[in-house]
């Protein structure tokens, strides 16, 4: 088990693509990291820059305190799972998991108990022999699980290696990743462009857009107190609704203003924005708190609209509204019809609020 | 077929039958002219049937070679082992040489690696026949001729082969390599692990070819070698035709071609399993 300390790391690739930039980054022992961010982020490059696989262009890498970037894959004590799973297909899967170890001279009853122990732990005793042609994609998976698991490296490192399951197998394999990791507790950094499984596995997410980070935290905080506008629209769906409001003060309250929008803030969220009358903002709203107002609530505090298109989920139902040309989603009780064209109110939960600014687009 | 429909199945039938027996029939008709005597089927109708000279004319053929003065008394199987001894010394060495130029031009980054590519595939174009007579003196001047060595190093060399396994190094998942790396097998532990293993089937297809090639080599060796010695079957044929005078010793020419005939036949024969998986698919 080790910590992984990134400092200014960057990635200049031939041909002049910038993919990472000046990345810092600690990552504590025993912790599950989740790289998180859209296609082309650089997440990828960044994991296989702790990897060994891509050189560092500029800053260090340490591993376990040891500064790493000119040190062989093979040396640097990890284990990699590839989206693909990289298995080798002449090869038995119990010797897919012992070519690691045989190539470090681990002595071959050794070998034979590691092998056996992680078969036990994800269940492919019974396909040892086989091939990996001969196995289902989900047993593929955690057979490339057991290839890193029998190495007990210090760090393991996951890049999407949930892709290309189906959508049933892959909740379930999420599950048991977790409890793999508080059953193994190593160091794990893991690579997603899906919230969802940022959000479920990770007991720490890092947002990347365009190679930097954005943000660095435990889930929960990363949806409750995104940083700025790209973190808060990338986390949660369906993502959060932005309005480009504009402050006025009116019988001694903050009101945020648009046309149709008319949100009273709240004080402590007062106090953080400061003076303000006159000043511009994005606000920020999840699908979530936002509620489908009846006709008599208050008309100080509300967002008028035309419902546009209703999705119906089952559990819930997500109502599309055009509120003065911004089209906000809301979360509404499936019970209630709504025809196309009504006019309806929302009313923003008070607590759930977020400004960012307008141009830095960074949390006010 | 989706269909089976009775007189379809057997129109298939006759069609293959009829291919069947126009490429058996004029080895069958070898065969036969390989047990008579010369007299019996120079002379109108030819026989259709074997003849009493089977073992008689192998084992003098096989033995004693002919006595006729440009075969020279050379027993066959001599030209045989020499035939076989040249094919697969050419066919293992150009599968050995061309794999590690394609491993070496798909794994490695070294200068001029795109410009070793393209000078390798320029020289499809340039087989043996093109570029004889300074092939000829380079080996001459290595004192090479009459050699084994000479018979098949300037054979070696293959851009087929170099392009093909270059292809399928191409479909083999850049992860499988970074796998192996992670799993501390240098270059050529993963050559030997991974890449090799992978590669049976297009070896065995190679082989196949190559093999054939070697042994087919006509105009080289006939350059190539004076001493008798290191005559090959093809040429060896070549010469119990061109006899001054008399006719030539027809059943004992057949004789040889039927055995020239066997060795390319048995490997095709044992490797075909794995030469028709090798040409028609790629295994990752
Ligand atoms: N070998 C390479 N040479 C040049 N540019 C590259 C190379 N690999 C990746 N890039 C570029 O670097 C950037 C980051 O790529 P990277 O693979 O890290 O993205 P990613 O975040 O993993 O995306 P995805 O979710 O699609 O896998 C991209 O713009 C990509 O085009
Ligand atoms: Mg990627």
């Amino acid at each position: 088990m080790a910590t992984v300390a990134l400092e200014n790391v960057g990635k200049v690739y031939p041909g002049g693509v910038e993919a990472v930039k000046g990345v810092t980054l600690d990552i504590p022992d025993g912790s599950f990291t989740v790289l998180l961010g859209p296609s082309g982020c650089g997440k990828s490059t960044l994991l296989r820059m702790i990897a060994g696989l891509e050189t560092i262009t500029t800053g260090t890498c340490r591993i376990a305190d040891r500064i790493v970037n000119d040190v062989e894959p093979a040396d640097r004590d990890i284990a990699m799972v590839f989206q693909n799973y990289a298995l080798y297909p002449h090869m038995s899967v119990y010797d897919n998991m012992a070519y690691g170890l045989r190539n470090r001279r681990t002595p071959k009853d050794e070998i034979d108990r590691r092998v056996k122990d992680a078969a036990r732990i994800l269940a492919i005793g019974d396909y040892l022999d086989r091939k990996p042609r001969a196995l289902s994609g989900g047993q593929r998976q955690r057979v490339a699980l057991g290839r890193a698991i029998v190495r007990d490296p210090k760090v393991f490192l996951f890049d999407e290696p949930l892709s290309n399951l189906d959508a049933k197998l892959r909740v379930a394999t999420r599950i048991e990743l977790r409890k793999l990791h508080e059953r193994l507790g190593t160091t794990s950094i893991y690579v997603t462009h899906d919230q969802v499984e940022a959000m479920t596995l990770g007991d720490r997410v890092v947002v990347m857009r365009e190679g930097t980070v954005q943000q660095v935290g435990p889930p929960l905080e990363l949806y409750n107190k995104p940083a700025n506008t790209f973190v808060a629209g990338f986390i949660g769906s369906p993502p959060m609704n932005f309005a480009d409001v504009s402050f006025t003060e009116r019988d001694g309250r903050l009101v945020a203003e648009a046309d149709s929008i008319q949100i009273v803030v709240p004080e402590p969220m007062r106090r953080r924005i400061g003076r303000s009358t006159g000043r511009t903002a994005t606000l920020g709203i999840r699908p979530e708190n936002l509620r489908i107002a009846t006709p008599d609530a208050d008309r100080s505090n509300a967002i008028t609209g035309v419902v546009q298109v209703v999705e119906h989920l089952g559990a819930e139902s997500l109502v599309a509204v055009d509120a003065g040309g911004h089209l906000l989603i809301a979360k509404a009780d499936p019970t209630v019809a709504f025809a196309s064209n009504e006019t309806v109110r929302l009313t923003p939960d008070p607590e759930a609020l977020h400004f960012f600014d307008s141009t830095s687009g960074a949390a006010l | 077929m989706v269909e089976r429909r009775p007189w379809l199945t057997l129109l298939a039938h006759v069609t293959l039958a009829i291919g069947v027996l126009m490429v058996a029939f004029p080895i069958w008709v070898t065969f036969v002219a390989s047990t008579h005597r010369p007299e019996d089927i120079m002379t109108a109708p030819i026989p259709l049937w074997p003849g009493t000279q089977l073992l008689a004319n192998y084992s003098e053929l096989l033995f004693s070679g002919l006595k006729n003065p440009s075969a020279g008394g050379v027993p066959l199987w001599r030209m045989m082992a020499n035939s076989l001894v040249m094919a697969l010394i050419i066919a293992i060495g150009k599968i050995v040489l061309s794999f590690m130029a394609a491993f070496a031009i798909v794994y490695f980054r070294f200068p001029f690696r795109m410009a070793a590519f393209w000078l390798i595939f320029m020289t499809l174009m340039l087989p043996v026949e093109v570029r004889i007579v300074p092939t000829f003196k380079v080996v001459a001047d290595l004192g090479m001729l009459n050699s084994y060595a000479g018979l098949t190093v300037p054979l070696l060399a293959s851009a087929t082969a170099t392009f093909l396994f270059r292809q399928f190094f191409l479909t083999v998942p850049d992860e499988l390599a970074e796998a192996a790396r992670m799993d501390g097998a240098g270059p050529l532990r993963f050559m030997k692990d991974i890449l090799l293993p992978l590669s049976t089937t297009n070896i065995a297809a190679l082989f196949v070819i190559m093999f054939t090639f070697g042994w087919n080599q006509y105009l080289w060796p006939l350059l190539m070698t004076t001493d008798r010695q290191y005559m090959t079957v093809v040429m060896g044929i070549q010469r119990m035709i061109n006899v001054a005078d008399t006719d030539p010793q027809w059943p004992m020419v057949m004789a040889a071609v039927i055995l020239a005939m066997l060795p390319p036949v048995a490997i095709v024969v044992v490797l075909q399993k794995w030469f028709v998986k090798g040409l028609v698919e790629t295994e990752k």
